[in-house]
């Protein structure tokens, strides 16, 4: 019977039983406060008998939700640290790691509707874990009943007249979109203490300088974490993309804002900004199907046309499948949008008034646009190109695609480099073990792409904030 | 003191200034456009290259058998329940190769042939056939006509996609007969003075390499591979059919440029998907198995059914979070929020993360969810919480700006008549920024569903051969089986890849239209 209720699917069950107390919590205060209400308007109640209901229906909620939270996140863990607790002695002295092995093996059997394997042991443990998961789940579901009566009752009394229902409804509502609001902080919070955490078990095996200025990475087979070379990739492919998106997205922005008509600018506004929606996995097989091969195809050419020259006696390129060059250009046609689109919103929001009075002194548009317009949106675009860096920067699958695996620091642009996102999902994917220095190095190379993100993307919020204020 | 007299404005080399001032205004001008233009290039570039590989996977080839469904063959005594016929491939590809040697007997006794003709068709393929004889057990016994895709080597041969080929028609053949030596014969007067002219051409583009490509001679369902030609004599190998076949007729020369060994289709393979062809048993169809199929090893079997199923689940829980606490969020902190160093921090905060790099909400999602809250690999129920918490900033940030449009003057309203600030917001301003929030929150979705990065590290990449049940399932993703069918060796999933990004443009194309359609029909200027 115990056992039966450990195979019960909780969480919709848990919430269809709130759900159905609360709507009879609303109910009930509901038709307490009509009834003040009906008393020959004798009374004035301060608020509508809906309040009432839903302040009934709260303080029946909300606990009963919490003691099911609370359930859904450590129920297992209680269960799991009972039946350790039973356990005999020679598994109380195993190592806590095989221990939580052991213990993830049960869990599975048990899970799976009647273990019916051969081994004693395990079968009985198995059943005493279900046993254990039916006693916590029956005891979290008569908690839940116990908050949800004693919210309820509690509440029921507050109902009179006089009570401000509305008010502390509407309260309870503020500080659930307050929560709501504050998930944003938890998500950051929560960033920043698993790739604090993890990285810094990554630093007590490997030491901090050697992971930062180490010119050799080989995390897949041996342990050498010098993350330079991988560093010097994400540069150099970041810088390839800007040498393209730049000019390109500045020169799109200043035609668009100062030299285009208003259905030019209708049409190719929105085609700029598809580039910006399609998704890099795209990209990435673009640059794979495309860009690459083409790359590869030029560089070869330019090799043999040296050699017959006789300029270079060997290859001068590298000539590999997979280039930087090839993801540094489709990086950058993808970051083109970042560049222009807030290129041009601060172009245009230049006042006119500068304009005119550069016309006014004879200047051509080009000279207005050079010495005026765009000395007063410098700020602006600095901004907008910070942030398209960090785009190329943290961007994953054109480099995963596109760049190549090899870890080497080398100024050909046809050699494949890598970067940290590719070592990050080369460690990450496949089968993982949490514990092992592989694994944790991708926090700490994950580490190193939030902070430097970070710190583009908070000047560029600066600058971007500054410069709003200097003209509106 | 002199006086200096005003220069005239239109002297020579104020004039000269001018036209160069000018010439760097157009200069200027131009740079402009040719970015421009630059950009919707690269942008078509990448459409059309994307298309038309996709093009080529909208259909595919299947061979058509006809097959009595020996029970001695796919039920044999002790394995005859439904659930044995269903697994019982060797069964229903043993009839099936059966079939191909008795259409092409001269594999017969050749080990070699034998296993060659037996690759026209992948094993597996004949997998569907066996599940739907055994959900209809009575048809064990009788005649049935199957169709099955064909391998996807020989699909792209006869799409063109192997390699080049150059194609003559030959004159007339008078005869054709056996030689001492096993050879086909065929000779006819000047029959062949076309295809040594080709020969010859190809020879003076390429040199010696032309000795390497095969010539292939077709006739019907025959074909040989020429060995030694003259202008009227022509010798070769016979691969197909037999030598009387070419008697009379005017046979097709084909030249394929890549030598034999570098194919992964041989000389006899082509001759007989030609032949077959050729007896009207191959015939190109809908490649609806891609939407129909789950993923396979095989490119001709697999679709993308499970990641589509996978990426709607995915797009169930982001949406069923990502959309209320960004909604709830931005309400509060359009219209309730105090003015504090908390709420600062907090807008700070949403900013700063709507630029956090994807892959870092993939890592959040590794150490977090599968890490600390032990919430199973692969499932889309991480997914989507992954995906709500990188989405939910791009909602926010919309929603306030939704928030923001409404003019003061509907909450001032809304007050006067003794509407709590509550009621002002959920009664008339919320309904009012109602067609703007769902804009947004629709363009956020689109975002999570291109989403590739953090899926790959939460496990999302896994080979999956079911489509998942529920959210807690093995599963991928669209954007995830794009990154695993491009990174395949093989050529055929080049245009399978194409057509799954296809696929996912589609998805995106609906709902950017639904916004484009929204915005169109809700727009309101206060």
């Amino acid at each position: 019977m115990v056992q039966q209720l450990g195979h019960l699917p909780m969480g919709w069950l848990m919430l269809a039983l709130l759900a159905m107390l609360a709507s009879g919590g609303f109910f009930v205060g509901r038709v307490q406060a009509e009834r003040f209400n009906g008393a020959a308007g004798s009374v004035r109640i301060h608020s509508r008998p809906n309040y009432h209901g839903y302040y009934v229906a709260m303080w029946t909620f909300v606990p009963a939700l919490i003691v099911a939270l609370a359930y859904a996140m450590l129920g297992e863990g209680i269960v799991r640290s009972l039946l350790a607790g039973e356990l005999p002695a020679n598994f109380r002295n195993m190592p806590s790691v095989e221990l939580e092995v052991y213990l993830d093996s049960i869990a599975r059997a048990a899970f799976d509707h009647g273990y019916g394997g051969a081994d004693r042991v395990f079968s009985a443990i198995a059943n005493r874990f279900l046993e254990l998961q039916g006693m916590v789940k029956a005891s979290a579901i008569g908690l839940a009943l116990a908050s949800a009566a004693f919210g309820f009752f509690l509440a029921r009394r507050k109902v009179a007249p006089g009570f401000r229902a509305r008010t502390r409804v509407e309260g309870g509502i503020e500080l659930f979109l307050f929560l709501c609001a504050a998930i944003a902080i938890a998500t950051t919070v929560g960033i920043v203490a698993s790739l604090l955490y993890e990285s810094l078990r990554f630093f007590s095996e490997v030491p901090f300088w050697d992971f930062l200025f180490g010119t050799r990475w080989n995390a897949q087979t041996s342990a050498e974490f010098g993350a330079l070379p991988l560093f010097y990739g994400t540069f150099m492919i970041a810088l390839i993309a800007m040498l393209i998106a730049a000019p390109v997205g500045l020169f799109a922005a200043i035609y668009l804002s100062e030299y285009a008509g208003p259905t030019v600018r209708a049409w190719v506004k929105p085609v700029l900004e598809v580039l910006a929606g399609i998704p890099t996995v795209v990209y990435g097989f673009f640059a794979l199907l495309v860009v690459a091969p083409a790359i590869r195809s030029v560089a070869v050419w330019i090799n043999t046309t040296l050699i017959s020259a006789g300029i270079t006696a060997e290859p001068l390129l590298a000539a590999q499948p997979t280039s930087a060059l090839a993801a540094g250009l489709v990086m950058g046609i993808m970051v083109i949008p970042f560049v222009s689109s807030l290129s041009d919103d601060v172009i245009n929001a230049v006042p006119q008034t500068l304009r005119d009075a550069a016309y006014a002194m004879g200047a051509t548009k080009s000279e207005t646009v050079k010495h005026v317009v765009l000395p007063a949106a410098l700020p602006g675009i600095i901004a907008s190109l910070l942030l398209a860096v960090s785009r190329a920067i943290g961007e994953t699958m054109i480099v995963v695609m596109a760049a190549g695996q090899r870890a080497r620091i080398s100024p050909d642009p046809t050699a494949d480099l890598t970067t940290i996102t590719v070592q990050i999902v080369a460690l990450l994917t496949g089968e993982t073990e949490f514990d092992s220095p592989k694994t944790l190095s991708a926090f700490a190379l994950g580490l190193v792409l939030f902070v430097i993100t970070l710190f583009f993307n908070l000047i560029a919020l600066r600058v971007v904030q500054k410069y709003r204020e200097k003209y509106d | 003191m002199t006086d200096v007299a005003p220069a005239p404005f239109r002297n020579e080399k104020a004039l000269k200034r001018l036209k160069k001032r000018r010439a760097a205004d157009t200069r200027f001008r131009l740079y402009g456009l040719s970015a421009i233009a630059f950009a919707l290039a690269a942008l078509s570039l990448l459409l059309v290259s994307i298309l038309s590989q996709a093009i080529s996977a909208a259909t595919y080839h299947v061979v058509r058998y006809d097959v009595v469904l020996d029970p001695a063959v796919i039920a044999p005594a002790g394995k005859d329940k439904p659930a044995d016929v269903a697994r019982n491939i060797d069964g229903f590809y043993e009839l099936l190769r059966s079939n191909l040697l008795q259409t092409f007997p001269d594999a017969q006794g050749n080990r070699l042939a034998t296993r060659q003709l037996g690759d026209l068709v992948t094993r597996l393929a004949v997998l569907p056939v066996a599940k739907a004889v055994a959900a209809n057990p009575t048809q064990i016994g009788q005649e049935l006509t199957v169709k099955v895709p064909l391998n996807d080597d020989l699909d792209l041969y006869l799409k063109g996609a192997v390699s080049p080929e150059a194609r003559v028609k030959l004159g007339a053949v008078e005869q054709g007969s056996e030689t001492a030596t096993g050879q086909v014969r065929l000779s006819g007067p000047n029959a062949f003075k076309g295809l040594q002219s080709l020969i010859a051409t190809q020879r003076a583009e390429v040199g010696d390499a032309a000795d390497a490509r095969s010539i292939l001679v077709t006739s019907g369902t025959a074909t040989g591979r020429v060995v030694s030609l003259s202008a009227d004599n022509l010798e070769m190998d016979l691969l197909a059919g037999s030598a009387s076949d070419f008697q009379g007729t005017r046979p097709l020369a084909r030249i394929i440029a890549l030598p034999e060994a570098q194919r992964n289709v041989s000389d006899k393979q082509i001759a007989w998907t030609l032949a077959l062809k050729d007896m009207g048993r191959i015939s190109r169809v809908p490649h609806t198995s891609l939407l129909t199929n789950t993923d396979s090893t095989y490119p001709e079997l697999a679709g993308a059914l499970a990641a589509i199923v996978g990426s709607l689940l995915t797009m169930l829980v982001t949406g069923f979070i990502a959309i209320p606490v960004g909604i709830f969020a931005s309400v509060y902190l359009e219209e309730f929020a105090p003015r504090n160093r908390l709420t600062e921090i907090i807008e700070v905060n949403i900013n700063n993360l709507a630029a956090v790099p994807s892959i870092v909400f993939g890592l959040l999602g590794a150490a977090v969810f599968l890490g600390f809250f032990g919430l199973p690999r692969s499932a889309p129920l991480v997914g989507g919480l992954v995906l709500a918490l990188l989405t939910l900033p791009t909602i926010i940030i919309a929603s306030r700006a939704a928030l923001k449009s409404v003019p003061p003057s509907i909450r001032a309203a809304a007050l006067a008549v003794g509407a709590s600030r509550m009621q002002s917001v959920f009664h008339h301003v919320l309904p009012v920024a109602g067609p703007g929030i769902f804009t947004g929150a629709i363009l956020g979705m689109a975002r999570a569903l291109g989403e590739t990065a953090p899926l790959l590290l939460i496990g999302m990449v896994a080979f999956v051969a079911d489509v998942p049940s529920g959210p807690t399932d093995e599963s991928t993703a669209l954007p995830v089986l794009v990154y695993s069918w491009a990174t395949h060796a093989e050529r055929a999933w080049e245009p399978m890849t194409a057509a799954v990004i296809v696929i996912l443009l589609m998805f995106l194309i609906t709902m950017n239209g639904i916004v484009v359609f929204l915005r169109r029909r809700f727009e309101r200027r206060w």
